[in-house]
């Protein structure tokens, strides 16, 4: 074998915080051939990242990293800087980071750092030098398959979609023909449709270019698309590395394995023998009105939910796909009551727009909801018990401080967590605690129907296995309806028997979820589905 | 369980406090000298803190007592300063003792040998001021009234300002538009000349002051808390909180409002130096505080008038420095404890 382009010999990296010492990259090899695609996969903290950046040096200040060696080319780049160190980073290797959002200056138009990164010393002055460097900012640009570059280079970073910037970001990167591309989680912050577009570009530039590419990610079917050899990283060691192949099929550490076994189910759960209706949705509306001028008039409508139609039954899982900006997301709150919206809700056979404000707390009760994000959807100033209790005391569930102690300890330990933890603050739990006691917190006041709104998308792949886990559980023990939105088809696959495709606030397909997974019949299903059950 | 338990993120955040050692120290004594001036009576006063008088024990301080009591003439409260007086306290075995500086705020030292404003000398120890009244006693008393008037009005200031703040954040839309509205323009009235005015309407007092202060005070807090407000509004747990069923009251202050009270804790100390410095440029102008008041802005400009006399203006001068410099160091300590991105 030639020399590798990249070689990485036993690499540390710790933090020091207020806390205390943080080993965050204990001793880790790799190495990287020129013109291939290898993949450094790992769940959040196990410190893929940071040895992405110690790399090129780019951690902050109170890291420190040491290594036998890192070499590029065989020369050593460990203790590099000044304008060695300058001259790696853009030209020789360079990164994509994951938000594409933040890694750009939102006060500057794309060409101004589109130029900065080809021409370093600054936008030249004349008129000539002006014009090549916007012809080659253009060149770059088109090569990333994005629409109108000659418009684009007068966009400001906002003006543009997730997609567009991760281009912008990707030509920014490529822009002196780096022989290493460093890419950190390039596509997590994307829709589906959107990430298939840029593996694939990614892909071809690396074949014109001849680069070599070094993925960070936690997804593993796309490692299983895109790398030809995979680390895979835990706790701050590498505890396997193997062709992607072999890796798959034969995974040989047992983490390894517990991490492709947490894979979701590719198929649906049995539906219960026999299923009552609970919610019914007729012609549901949210239109937010777009207000103009002094006088603030209505000019038009966002119309986030447009005229949508479905039925939920008991013990039955309702999936709701889409991507960002869907409307998926307005549907859960309109069910909630928690936004404006017309239509119909029939609860139970009860309306949920004709209920006065006694009624409809009397229905919030017996409709709950689990959010996405574990860390805001707890008050990070109340204990657990207090999270738990509040319910039980808004409607009146249980009188005696004695009562709501027990009640809650069940509830804890029904949704697997110990009882001892009940005086701790959120911010003490793991993301996967947190999301089962936003979920305690719905299941302490025995809900009928539970909207979950993108319940396991912040969470690392083993996490959210146990999760669905949980709330499968917890549907057939009491009978629960869920209404589970979700921009993952594959956990939608594992947890739905029905399933609605939500495009632009309108239903383009509903059905079983069998049915549709199999047969899509709408073309942005079909879409959908290529884009993310590829594997 | 106990009544007050500070969560771990309060505790951490006063771990942080007590690493700041200035702003620690400065804590300690502010407390200290606020402590010592909350005793001004038994530090400096005019009378006795006690007589004893023909086998008898009395308590000055506390009663008044006719000078008949004593052996005297009139009927009317005994002064402790008349000699005749004194030397009928004195005759053995009568005896009595007075605090460590025997002179309140306001009293006029009618023995004095020396024309007023006089020196610091051992009888009064930074000298007197144009009236002969003892300077350490106005600047005791002095004090006391500065902080306290800073505390009242702070707090005033606070809660309206958290409220304001809370509503117009959590209702947003046109309540919020309406009293923004209603903040400009109130923001935008001549605080001074109203102040000016209203002190010739009538008669000063500490009250009024209070009052027409705390109608100005509160603005700049309720900008922050609205902002802190509309933030933690778009949170999950506060949908969460709806979806529960919680009431709009117990939302913004069981769900919220704790979230938001960094910056106003944070403002704190740099609001009460504010509303310190505030009063004591009133009081320089002849705006405040009635003329009998022990008042450190009054001192100031007694200063400048009699330039000559430098102890008055260099005492008041040292006393407010150190006022400002100890509650800037607590607010800096403060605002260090609870910068959020020390936190995690």
């Amino acid at each position: 074998m030639s020399t590798p382009l990249l070689e990485v010999d036993n690499l540390w990296a710790h933090f020091q915080g207020e806390s205390g010492r943080i080993e965050a990259v204990r001793g880790i090899s790799l190495a990287v051939q020129p013109g291939e695609t290898v993949a450094l996969v790992g769940e959040s903290g196990s410190g893929k990242s940071v040895a992405a950046l110690s790399l090129l040096q780019l951690l902050p200040a109170n890291a420190s990293v040491r290594a036998d060696a890192i070499r590029l080319q065989g020369a050593d780049i460990t203790r590099l800087t000044g304008e060695p160190l300058r001259r790696l980073r853009g030209q020789q290797v360079a990164m994509v980071f994951q938000e594409p959002m933040t890694a750009m200056n939102p006060v500057y138009p794309i060409f101004r750092q589109l130029a900065e990164s080809f021409a370093p010393e600054g936008v030249p002055g004349t008129r000539q030098d002006l014009q090549a460097l916007r012809r080659r900012a253009v060149e770059l640009l088109a090569m990333t398959g994005i629409s109108d570059p000659e418009q684009r280079l007068d966009s400001y970073p906002h003006q543009l979609s997730g997609g567009q910037r991760q281009r912008v970001m990707i030509a920014m990167a490529l822009a002196r023909r780096p022989q290493l591309l460093i890419a950190d989680e390039p596509t997590t912050a994307l829709d589906v449709t959107i990430q298939a577009q840029i593996l694939e570009l990614l892909a071809r530039l690396q074949k014109e270019l001849g680069m070599a590419m070094l993925l960070i990610t936690h997804d593993l079917p796309m490692v299983y698309k895109v790398a030809s050899r995979v680390y895979v990283m835990r706790q701050g060691e590498i505890c396997e590395s193997a062709g992607t192949e072999s890796l798959f099929h034969r995974p040989r550490h047992p983490y390894t394995r517990q991490l492709l076994a947490s894979l979701p189910a590719s198929h649906s759960p049995p539906r219960p023998a026999q299923a009552v209706e609970l919610l019914r949705v007729r012609d549901l509306r949210c239109h937010f009105p777009i207000r103009r001028g002094l006088l603030q008039r209505t000019v038009g409508h966002v119309k986030a939910v447009d005229g949508v139609d479905f039925t939920v039954r008991r013990g039955e899982t309702v999936g709701i796909v889409g991507e960002s900006g869907s409307g998926k997301t307005s549907l859960g709150e309109a069910v909630l009551q928690l936004n404006e919206s017309q239509g119909g809700l029939l609860f139970d056979g009860l309306d949920l727009y004709a209920a006065d404000r006694l009624a409809l707390r009397g229905l919030r009760r017996r409709i709950q909801v689990v959010f996405q994000d574990p860390f805001s959807s707890l008050s990070p100033r109340m204990t657990v018990e207090q999270i738990l209790a509040e319910g039980l005391l808004i409607h009146r569930l249980e009188s005696s401080a004695v009562g709501r102690r027990r009640r809650v300890e069940a509830i804890l330990a029904e949704v697997g967590l110990p009882v001892e933890h009940l005086d701790r603050y959120p911010h003490q739990f793991s993301g996967g605690q947190r999301q089962r006691i936003a979920i305690a917190r719905a299941m302490i006041l025995q809900p009928e129907l539970l909207v979950l709104d993108e319940p396991t998308s912040a969470l690392d792949l083993s996490v959210q296995a146990q999760i669905l886990t949980l709330l499968r559980t917890l549907q057939v023990r009491h009978g629960l309806a869920f209404i589970f939105i979700s921009h993952d088809l594959r956990v939608i696959r594992a947890m739905a028997h029905e399933v609605l495709v939500m495009w632009r606030g309108k239903i383009v397909e509903q059905g079983e979820t069998e049915t549709i997974f199999e047969r899509p019949q709408h073309a942005y299903t079909q879409q959908l589905l290529a884009a993310a059950m590829h594997v | 369980m106990p009544i007050w338990s500070p969560s771990p993120l309060a505790l951490r955040r006063w771990r942080r406090f007590k690493e700041h050692r200035r702003g620690y120290h400065a804590l300690w004594i502010f407390a200290v000298l606020l402590a010592f001036s909350m005793a001004a009576e038994l530090l400096a006063n005019d009378k006795p803190l006690l007589i004893y008088y023909q086998g008898q024990f009395y308590f000055p301080l506390w009663k008044s007592y006719p000078e008949t009591v004593f052996g005297g003439d009139f009927v009317t409260e005994a002064d402790y300063k008349d000699p005749y007086i004194l030397e009928k306290l004195r005759q053995s075995p009568n005896w009595l003792l007075f605090p460590p500086i025997p002179y309140s705020f306001n009293s006029i030292d009618s023995q004095l040998n020396h024309p007023a404003p006089a020196p610091p000398a051992g009888r009064h120890y930074l000298g007197t001021d144009d009236r002969a009244r003892d300077i350490l006693a106005r600047l005791i008393y002095g004090f006391r009234l500065s902080v306290l008037f800073a505390l009242t009005l702070t707090l005033i200031g606070t809660v309206t300002g958290i409220l304001a703040g809370a509503i117009q954040g959590y209702f947003g839309g046109r309540t919020d538009l309406l009293l923004q509205r209603f903040i400009e323009i109130w923001g935008s009235m001549p605080e001074l000349y109203l102040l000016i005015i209203f002190s010739s309407l009538f008669n000063p007092s500490i009250f009024i002051l209070i009052v027409l202060l705390s109608l100005f005070g509160w603005m700049s807090l309720a900008d922050y808390v609205r902002a802190e407000f509309l933030r933690a509004r778009a949170m999950a747990y506060v949908k969460a909180a709806r979806a529960m069923g919680a009431s709009d009251r117990a939302i913004m202050f069981h769900h919220v409002l704790p979230n938001t009270l960094t910056p106003v804790i944070t403002f704190l100390p740099f609001r009460i130096s504010g509303t310190i410095l505030a009063l004591t440029s009133l009081d320089f102008l002849g705006l405040g505080v009635p003329p009998s008041t022990p008042s450190l802005g009054e001192l100031l400009q007694q200063g400048k008038a009699n330039m000559e006399a430098w102890w008055i203006s260099l005492s008041a001068f040292t006393v407010l420095v150190t006022m400002m410099l100890l509650l800037n160091f607590i607010g800096e300590a403060l605002r260090d404890a609870m910068d959020p991105r020390k936190e995690s």
